[in-house]
């Protein structure tokens, strides 16, 4: 059987996302671990505590040999532009979530609302990514 | 007056050659980007997206086309258009309520840039789209008791007439 297990977001700036996904979103840290034979690349990963199996690494982008200046800079462009990717998170109560992230400070884009599929709301990470938020409608089964 | 509210990043990287914290101007504009397709019902301007933005209005506008590939003007104006096209399709309030709730004031330059966009007049357009009464997620609940038909029966259906 294969699983999902664990999925990446470009970040610019990790102990900026650390103290997001954690402080703001609620996550837990999974892992954090610089490497010093690796340059220092710091493996850096968090996951909400409700789903122990899954986890999304937060990655620096990184510069030469790995990524070229130009192509680095391009990254880091598409990330501040939100066009990086898109996490869809559920929750069983979108409003109660809502304003327990925006307590915290945390960016929405969009206040819930009522859609066909459910009540969605959606917010930005600091570096840009694009999160949904969504309570998910039951379908009724014909 | 022209400089940005924001240092380039890339100076950053220059000077120290190590660790990039500066928050990239893009991140700002996407900001003011956000700001338009949510508040899009609002009296919202450049001049306020420049404001979100941190940036002096010329240096936003300019940054802005270049990030995203439209004025700012006009990523604003298309978000009220988009929404207003949504609104036209599910729902049957009249265009010039449309108009205003989706932040635009004057009817006449509202049909002017919907046809413009659409090809259609806001009317025409809803005209070719299914009723909105057919999207309407109505609970089950309302639906059996509003349908419901009036009982008949063939004898006893007079006046005060009772089984």
């Amino acid at each position: 059987m294969i699983k999902l297990s664990n999925a990446q977001l470009w970040v610019h700036d990790q102990d900026e996302a650390l103290a997001f996904y954690t402080g703001k979103l609620g996550w837990e840290v999974r892992a954090d671990v610089t490497v010093p034979e690796l340059g220092n690349f710091r493996w850096l990963a968090v996951g909400p505590a409700a789903q122990p199996d899954i986890a999304v690494t937060l990655m620096a982008i990184p510069g030469p040999p790995l990524l070229d200046a130009d192509t680095a800079e391009q990254l880091r462009d598409l990330l501040a532009k939100g066009f990086a990717g898109t996490l869809f998170l559920t929750t069983d109560d979108v409003q109660a979530s809502y304003e327990e992230l925006k307590a915290r400070g945390v960016e929405f884009v969009d206040e819930p609302e009522e859609r066909p599929y459910g009540i969605d709301s959606g917010f930005r990470d600091p570096s840009g990514n694009q999160f949904r938020l969504t309570q998910v409608r039951e379908l009724a089964t014909a | 007056m022209a400089h940005p509210a924001v240092p380039d990043p890339t100076e950053a990287v220059r000077a120290n050659g190590a660790k990039l914290s500066l928050v990239p101007t893009a991140r700002h504009l996407l900001r003011a980007k956000d700001l338009a397709d949510r508040r899009y019902a609002d009296p919202l301007d450049v001049d306020g997206l420049a404001r979100a933005a941190g940036l002096s209005r010329a240096y936003f506008s300019r940054e802005f086309h270049r990030a995203f590939g439209v004025s700012p003007h006009a990523y604003l104006l298309t978000s009220r258009l988009e929404r207003a096209a949504a609104l036209l399709r599910s729902t049957d309030r009249s265009v010039a309520e449309i108009c205003f709730d989706v932040g635009l004031r004057s009817v006449g330059s509202f049909t002017t840039s919907f046809k413009r966009s659409y090809g259609l007049s806001p009317t025409a357009y809803r005209a070719s789209f299914p009723p909105a009464s057919h999207l309407a997620w109505i609970p089950a609940c309302v639906v059996r008791a509003y349908a419901r038909p009036q009982h008949r029966t063939f004898r006893e259906d007079g006046e005060g007439g009772r089984a």
